[in-house]
């Protein structure tokens, strides 16, 4: 079942942009989008984009690959091939906007978190995702959320993006 | 792959996968905190029943960069010596539990014992060099240092010099060159070629200076002093005069070639003090690179694991 379509993810990424801007526009030099791979970093060089657009300033974009930081080598061995992390930037001192697709049991983040604190000491992190689904397991919520979803706990919902997907939209499967 | 005795364990594939998760790795050790959480509360085991620095260092370092705990045995301060046996020593560290064992034994074909009871136990077996069979991992670092300066292995022509019959870093090197696609020869004194060696249709050179400028890869073998008395060679220095590569044999080789050394170098014998400073010497890449491999071996070991 579709729940969102691309008009809708658009508008939403502009919003979330414009939120971020309110909140950091003193300390812009600072900030930096990092994505989790994969559909996370196509959202972060989204906003980034929509940045440029009305503040005419570049925010860096890195991507994390959050493979090794796994709490089960189970979920590695069935996970596509690992690609590696590209952070081109410095983070010690910066404001850590970390941006995935959709948050549930709150894992991914967990790991992501203790990737990012291998790269340095940023000031601040926060999350920004573009789905929030309930059932967390790990006390992590976001700060900036797109889309806010009850759902049940075996269903899926996916999000394809047309960087990745060649379609784009929110997905619900029920099982 | 369910351990790692010999590069025939090995597909094509395999290979590349290893060089992919190697290149991963190199950037995890060149951040800041250069260390991932994935082995966290593993354990291996390092058996070495011969010296080694740069083998051990680098299984121990590719541990601790996954945060797997290890553990180093050498011969010479263990139980061994009051006259232990192999397998009693395994059977009492598999009481210890643990996920793992790299060893380097001065018998052939000890890796492939352990393996074989170990098996059932769900421990993974790594050969570290075993005797003068093979030494898997040395041939994947090697592989590995090409495959970053040329990305294909096609036509490439690889020349081994040195004792290819006692090597078996040359025996792992051969297979895996081989199977990638590569052209190898070798180059030695007759007495160090292994018997039937022209079954194996590898072209040996008695000269390799009048061809060096065709080779994309000079791979140089140490001279084993200790596997043999030196009745193989008439002399260290005739050796040298005839096998060694000096800094006028590098002015023959292409300006892309490598020039590569298991280790550690007798310096004077298998190569002159002066080829270190050449670029296309990269003997001390091959140590980094070390690293980085077995942390995909071990890696992937432990994913198959599961």
């Amino acid at each position: 079942m579709k729940l969102k379509n691309e008009r809708e993810i658009n508008k939403k990424i502009k919003d979330l942009a414009q939120k971020i801007y309110k909140k950091h526009k003193k300390n812009l030099n600072d900030l930096c989008f990092i994505g989790i791979k994969r559909r996370g970093i196509s959202i972060a060089q989204r906003l980034s984009k929509e940045f440029k657009k009305f503040t005419n300033f570049k925010i860096p974009v890195g991507a994390l690959d959050i493979s090794f930081y796994r709490d089960d080598l189970q979920m590695i061995a069935h996970s596509p091939i690992v690609r590696g992390s590209e952070i081109a930037f410095s983070l010690q001192d910066k404001i850590v906007i970390l941006v995935d697709d959709v948050i549930y049991t709150g894992r991914t983040v967990r790991a992501a978190l203790s990737e990012i604190l291998d790269y340095g000491r940023p000031k601040k992190i926060e999350l920004l995702v573009l789905v929030d689904r309930n059932h967390r397991e790990l006390p992590i919520q976001p700060d900036y959320v797109g889309f806010k979803f009850k759902v049940k706990k075996e269903d899926l919902i996916d999000v394809f993006l047309k960087e990745e997907d060649k379609k784009e939209g929110i997905y619900l499967k029920r099982r | 792959m369910k351990h790692l005795l010999s590069v025939n364990d090995l597909n094509e594939k395999d290979i590349y996968k290893i060089f992919e998760y190697a290149f991963q790795f190199e950037e995890v050790l060149s951040r800041p905190i250069p260390i991932v959480p994935s082995l966290k509360g593993k354990t291996i085991l390092t058996l070495f029943y011969e010296p080694s620095t740069r083998t051990q260092t680098s299984f121990t370092l590719a541990c601790k960069r996954l945060s797997c705990d290890v553990i180093n045995f050498s011969f010479s301060t263990s139980s061994v010596l009051k006259g232990e046996s192999l397998l009693d020593t395994v059977k009492n560290v598999l009481k210890m539990k643990i996920d793992g064992i790299i060893i380097r034994h001065p018998v052939a074909g000890v890796p492939n014992f352990l393996a074989h009871y170990l098996d059932k136990e769900n421990i993974f077996v790594i050969n570290a060099g075993d005797g003068i069979n093979e030494h898997p991992t040395q041939a994947l670092l090697d592989a590995y240092t090409l495959y970053k300066k040329f990305k294909d292995f096609r036509n490439l022509k690889i020349l081994i010099i040195g004792d290819i019959k006692h090597s078996r870093v040359a025996h792992s090197d051969i297979l895996i060159f081989q199977k990638l696609g590569c052209e190898v020869y070798v180059s030695c004194p007759y007495s160090f070629l292994p018997i039937d060696f022209e079954k194996t249709k590898i072209p040996y050179l008695s000269d390799f200076r009048k061809e060096l400028g065709k080779f994309d890869c000079v791979i140089t073998l140490r001279v084993q002093k200790e596997r043999h008395n030196l009745s193989y060679l008439p002399s260290i220095r005739e050796y040298h005069l005839l096998y060694g590569i000096k800094k006028e044999d590098l002015n023959k080789m292409k300006k892309d070639a490598l020039l590569m050394h298991p280790g550690p170098v007798n310096w004077g014998v298998e190569l002159s003090y002066d080829v270190l400073e050449d670029k296309r010497c990269v003997i001390l890449d091959q140590v980094f690179n070390g690293v980085v491999i077995r942390m995909a071996i071990i890696f992937l070991l432990f994913q198959e694991k599961v």
